[in-house]
């Protein structure tokens, strides 16, 4: 029973493995690219315009109205990070309609590098709009007996992210091989449904989070009237 | 009962338990957090979006806790390092 796409390994050469992981994470990236590249060629700005245009414009214009909404300020300074992110774990378990494909996000390599990238952002914008003392002295907020638990706060926070987006991945994964091999036809179906379903929704979770994670260091810890996602 | 029984033993009934027990908390947060948003969403419809995000976001932290449970619980029964260990040593012998 194989407990995630690491162990598909397509090609072996000593010390280097190509396994599954790699290989479906640089689809996905060309997917992106090559897609994004060949859409924006020819960008139109009156009322006739291609349906995938229309398709990039809705989605992008979609996520920067969730960012402005979380209490970002200027959201095209975060929409490619943030963006990025959802497209990414969005596009990935999409893809699970695709026979022969599993989600490089079941591996908790991916989700772990995913979360690293957020934990480096974090301190990046927030240097960016704070100042690199305004930034560090929101860890000593409320008094300095709070340093240790902030900075646990933001390890644990990362290791949430990763986790939470590993396991709902790779639970699903695994509990659709395991129906296939328990009742045949219509159940799995049905199951692979809810897991395309929670692919979304765990995407947008982490897009969010992150973008949450982003606003409370570029606006300092002290008035935050949205959820304060601290474990 | 030598070894191999009893990590077997204690694999199997751990993962169980940590799976039955594991879910109750996160299923009876859940059912709160949705009631009263619910509530919130009767009393204030027009701050839908937000109290539908929040909603989810707050969905999304509750149900890691029941997550970890589940991996932990696949770990014992999948990937399990005793397990491998004692049946790489009595493939030795």
């Amino acid at each position: 029973m194989r407990l995630s796409p690491d162990e598909m390994i397509f090609w072996q050469h000593g010390f280097l493995k190509l396994n599954g992981t790699i290989v479906f994470t640089w689809g996905l990236m060309l997917v992106l690219a090559v897609g994004s590249k060949l859409i924006t060629r020819k960008l139109s700005t009156d009322l006739k315009r291609s349906r995938w245009e229309n398709l990039l414009e809705i989605v992008v214009t979609g996520i920067e109205k969730q960012i402005e909404d979380v209490g970002l300020r200027h959201p095209k300074r975060y929409i490619g990070f943030l963006g990025t992110l959802f497209l990414f774990v969005a596009l990935a378990s999409l893809c699970t309609v695709i026979p022969g494909y599993e989600p490089p996000t079941g591996s908790l390599s991916t989700t772990a590098a995913l979360a690293l990238c957020v934990l480096v952002a974090v301190p990046f914008f927030g240097i960016e709009e704070q100042g690199l003392g305004g930034y560090l002295k929101s860890y000593v907020e409320p008094t300095v007996i709070m340093l240790p638990f902030n900075i646990i706060s933001e390890l644990s926070r990362t290791l949430a992210l990763a986790v939470r987006l590993f396991g709902n991945m790779m639970s699903w994964t695994m509990i659709l091989a395991i129906l296939l091999t328990i009742t045949p036809f219509i159940f799995p179906i049905v199951m692979s449904a809810l897991g395309l379903l929670t692919g979304m929704v765990q995407a947008y979770i982490f897009s969010i989070l992150a973008a949450v994670y982003i606003a409370a260091a570029t606006r300092g810890r002290k008035s935050k009237p949205e959820p304060d996602a601290k474990h | 009962m030598d070894n191999m029984t009893l990590i077997a033993i204690a694999s199997i009934v751990t993962a169980g338990l940590t799976i039955a027990l594991g879910s109750i908390g996160p299923a009876l947060g859940e059912g709160r957090a949705v009631a009263t948003a619910l509530s919130s969403l009767a009393q204030q419809p027009d701050a839908a979006t937000t109290i539908t995000r929040t909603l989810f976001v707050g969905l999304a932290m509750i149900e890691s806790i029941a997550i970890y449970c589940f991996v932990v619980s696949m770990i014992l029964i999948f990937a399990n390092p005793f397990w491998n260990h004692v049946i790489a040593q009595t493939a030795e012998k």
